[in-house]
């Protein structure tokens, strides 16, 4: 057993030998500073970066070295607060999780602020309407029982919402969502995972006050199930499957939960 | 009366904003809200919070939170509140630890009945697995006590309180930095009275008056490069503590986790060992075994980390410069991998190219959790000196020091810390707020931050924040991390001297008012250089080693001397070029009662 981690060991020591390489690679930015510019602009700089590092060591190269009035909003640093969703050429991403050797470095890098919510300065917008949407599905556990322990959910129920409870309102689904970017009324994505996550929960007793309100005109059938949202989530959460599995539960007036 | 200010709610006074509730948490992530869950319903409570909530660091904890449910297997909290007191060398106050424990149970039920969406047994209870220091009967063997929610415990229940916060209509002042604890003499004795926020989203300053007041701000693991901890983990709230003449508790106590990604210091949990995954050195032997002979991979942070440094600087690192250890979890299986740790098995392939299924990660310590703070009793109210309270100022979570860690904290204590001291925060802070008056602001409490904010708004120099700050983390990765002597903590220590000096000359380059990170950056420096010289100069003074704190001059534990929590004041100016002329030290004795301290053995 030992042996054959040592072998791996080996494997593992030889691809860390190659040597590593910095390349100068050029980002380009949508700048938009509200006390100053009219109108928003594009910008480029030059960056030295490791193939292994993210866009968002590039954001703060260029913040910490060239330009101190870049902005965006980070703060974990490894995809799981949900504060760097991005536009990064052309598809909605987390900075933090996009490493560079996956882009093609032969050309520059466009990255600007996610669509569809008020633009508040570089790539920083107001995300408060997101919330709002959220909050709107009631986004909470609604169960009369007390129970003096716990709540008893087996495992295949628990399994049942399990991927929607991935979710860290990151806003790339919605804000990648061409439904959403003329209709700013619609719910998104984002609040339909989140609606989901309850009415599949086998403990919760609201799931027909949420198949309620999404079934309104700015409810799930909006969705046109274009698929940008699935792409987008950095979590690998299956968007459009969740979308599609609440619309089934709209039709049927229940959703369809494991008996046990 | 006219030295106080006379406003309303809602009044802005020379561009400030005034606000009054009874209660202002500071701080919204877990421990922040579930303080707001009590103090909501009870009273006007206002929530500030530089990040929105489900931005905070509590979202990337994975492992687990302890409670002996004795769901899978016997277990007791009396066993729970034993390996919380030996994990923590012995420096752990019992009758709080004995609190943890106990009220553990609640806290959990407390989270399932709001709706986080543990992990199920086949009986559908609440699934338990194994977690470092975590034993049955005192050390017999390892016990399944940490509760989980796959690898991403802590997003669940930071989404959990969120969403309870949302159903609860909780008024939260989001992206808003405070930066000042206001106190107003009252009878010759200065009393909490408001808070002062910076709102990033205009740069307008926001005052909020309250009659009882929560810190929850969270760690400071910033203060190092290699670290679990988000950017975002500065430790303002500590500093502004510290900067008020208050104490902090045993800040040369930070842990350093074993299994951060070699290089980058991202979080690998040590669920992963408690599913079986197992340390090796470039032998591939399993170097525990040598080292703590009966839990092996499981013995506490502070061990396992230590370890890992002796291996490789004895030679037996692994990688092209000999320079970390590997966790194998190659035997594991995929199954096992993609549905208990599912996200750790994609830190590795995403960061480092490397898959767990079928190959190990190279791992090596990362800063983690400051077990030190702000001192507070059980009760969490914050203490002035070794008993007096602060009336009305409450602290919970990792900015506080209870002290349940003593000088090292057990995996999965700390999400339990900020449920169960979380919620007695907020239950104190509304019973305490019931009783009492507002205390008058004085006439204008905000001007220590505006002069802190235009001085650097307008200031010339020629020194870059960036610079300084990666200075500041390199010496304390190089001379305050893992193993530390007398002459390293004496080099940084001069290094903090000079960086203080050279951040008299910074200057930011954006000027504007509105979401000017330039300048937060460079307020947030401040405060780790002062904790980073707290952190140091307690660590200088404690000639032993215990738990976090390991000194290579100093290798033994010294019950002797050195059995006491250190208290540590800011006394003088910290531009002094000697710590002893602005710091100064005393001590705290460790509340002890029904266990001595024993030699410690895994
Ligand atoms: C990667 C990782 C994994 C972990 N895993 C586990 C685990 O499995 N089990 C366990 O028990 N523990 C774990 N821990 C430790 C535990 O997660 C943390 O100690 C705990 O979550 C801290 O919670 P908190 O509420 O005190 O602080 P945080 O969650 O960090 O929240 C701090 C809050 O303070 C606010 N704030 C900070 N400064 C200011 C300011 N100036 N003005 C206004 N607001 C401010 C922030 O906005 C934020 O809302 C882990 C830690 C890390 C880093
Ligand atoms: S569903 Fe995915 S993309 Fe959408 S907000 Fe949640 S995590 Fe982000
Ligand atoms: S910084 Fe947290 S998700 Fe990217």
């Amino acid at each position: 057993m030992a042996g054959a981690a040592t072998l791996e060991a080996v494997d593992n020591t030889a691809k860390a030998e190659a040597p590593i390489q910095a390349f100068t690679v050029t980002l380009n930015i949508r700048r938009y500073d509200p006390e100053k510019d009219a109108e928003p602009y594009w910008q480029d700089f030059d960056v030295e970066l490791y193939a292994t590092d993210r866009v968002l060591d590039a954001l703060h190269k260029i913040k910490w070295e060239q330009d101190g009035s870049l902005t965006f909003r980070r703060s974990c640093a490894h995809g799981i607060c949900g504060s760097d969703a991005m536009r990064i050429n052309g598809r909605n991403r987390l900075a933090c999780k996009t490493l560079i050797k996956d882009l093609d470095i032969s050309k520059p890098i466009y990255v600007e602020a996610i669509k569809g919510l008020p633009l508040e300065k570089d790539l920083i917008v107001d995300m408060d309407p997101f919330f709002a949407s959220y909050r709107e599905i009631q986004p909470f556990l609604i169960a009369s029982s007390k129970p003096d322990k716990e709540r008893i959910q087996s495992v295949a129920q628990r399994e049942r919402f399990d991927d929607t409870t991935k979710c860290i309102l990151c806003a790339a689904c919605t804000s990648s969502c061409p439904v959403f970017w003329t209709d700013g009324q619609y719910f998104g994505p984002a609040a339909i995972v989140n609606a989901h996550r309850f009415i599949f929960d086998s403990r919760d007793e609201a799931a027909n006050v949420r198949l309620d309100i999404l079934n309104d005109k700015e409810g799930v059938w909006r969705c046109r199930t274009t698929f940008n949202c699935s792409e987008a989530c950095p979590r690998g959460i299956e968007v459009t499957k969740a979308i599609a599995e609440v619309k089934a539960a709209v039709l049927r007036g229940k959703p369809d939960i494991p008996k046990k | 009366m006219s030295d106080y200010l006379e406003f309303e709610d809602g009044d802005v006074i020379d561009g400030v904003h005034y606000h009054r509730h009874d209660v202002v948490i500071v701080g919204a992530g877990g421990a922040g809200m579930r303080a707001a869950i009590e103090a909501a319903p009870r009273a006007n409570t206002a929530v500030i919070t530089k990040l929105y909530p489900t931005r905070s660091h509590t979202g990337a904890a994975q492992g687990g939170m302890a409670a002996a449910l004795a769901n899978v297997e016997e277990d007791s909290w009396e066993w729970h509140t034993f390996d919380t007191v030996k994990g923590g060398d012995y420096l752990v106050d019992q009758d709080a630890a004995e609190i943890l424990a106990k009220e553990a149970i609640d806290a959990v039920l407390d989270l399932e009945n709001m709706g986080l969406p543990f992990n199920r047994t086949p009986e559908g209870r609440i699934d338990q697995r194994r977690f470092g220091g975590h034993t049955r009967d005192h050390g017999k063997a390892p016990v399944r006590r940490a509760c989980y929610a796959a690898d991403r415990t802590g997003h669940m229940i930071l989404q959990t309180l969120f969403q309870n916060c949302v159903k609860l209509g909780v008024n939260f002042f989001n992206e808003y930095y405070a930066l000042d604890l206001v106190m107003t003499e009252v009878d010759g004795v200065p009393q909490p009275s408001g808070v002062v926020a910076y709102e990033l989203a205009t740069g307008e300053l926001h005052v909020f008056q309250g009659k009882s007041i929560v810190f929850a701000t969270g760690g400071f693991g910033k203060i190092y490069k290699t670290t679990s901890n988000a950017h975002t983990l500065t430790g303002d709230g500590v500093g502004i503590i510290w900067r008020k003449g208050l104490p902090l508790e045993d800040m040369e106590f930070f842990q350093f986790h074993p299994t951060g990604l070699a290089g980058l210091g991202i979080l690998l949990t040590e669920g992963a060992r408690g599913e079986g995954a197992i340390l090796r050195n470039a032998s591939g032997e399993r170097f525990m075994e040598r080292y703590a002979p009966t839990i092996k991979d499981l013995a506490p942070r502070d061990i396992v980390s230590r370890c890992m440094v002796q291996e490789v600087a004895e030679g037996r690192g692994a990688g092209p410069h000999k320079d970390y250890v590997l966790l194998d979890c190659t035997h594991l299986g995929a199954e096992v991998l993609e549905t208990k740790l599912p996200d750790i098995t994609e830190f590795a392939r995403t960061y480092l190219g490397v898959d767990p299924v079928v190959e190990p990660v190279p791992v090596m310590p990362t800063a983690h959790y400051a077990m030190g703070g702000i001192p507070t009793n059980v009760k969490a109210e914050v203490l002035r000196d070794n008993d007096t309270v602060v009336p009305g100022l409450y602290a919970a979570g990792e900015c506080a020091c209870v002290s349940v860690h003593g000088s090292n904290r057990l995996g999965t204590n700390s999400l339990l810390d900020i449920n169960v001291f979380g919620k007695r925060a907020g239950n104190n802070a509304v019973d305490y707020a019931s009783t009492v008056d507002f205390t008058p602001l004085p006439a204008d409490p905000a001007k220590a931050v505006r002069e802190l904010v235009e001085g650097l708004r307008d200031a010339s120099g020629t020194e870059r924040i960036a610079a300084l700050r990666k200075e500041l983390q390199d010496e304390m990765d190089r001379n305050a991390q893992v193993f530390r002597t007398d002459e390293s903590l004496a080099k940084v220590t001069e290094t903090i001297h000079e960086l203080r000096e050279r951040y008299k000359k910074v200057s930011i380059q954006d000027k504007g008012h509105r979401y000017n990170t330039d300048l937060l950056e460079a307020i947030e420096l401040g405060f780790l250089l002062d904790l980073a010289e707290v952190v140091v100069y307690s660590a200088k003074n404690r000639k032993e080693s215990r738990g976090g704190h390991m000194r290579d001059d100093y290798p033994k534990r010294d019950d002797e001397t050195y059995m006491k929590h250190t208290m540590a004041y800011l006394t003088g100016d910290p531009h002094s070029a000697d710590a002893a002329d602005h710091i100064s030290l005393d001590w705290k004795p460790v509340v002890i009662t029904n266990y001595q301290p024993m030699e410690r053995k895994y």
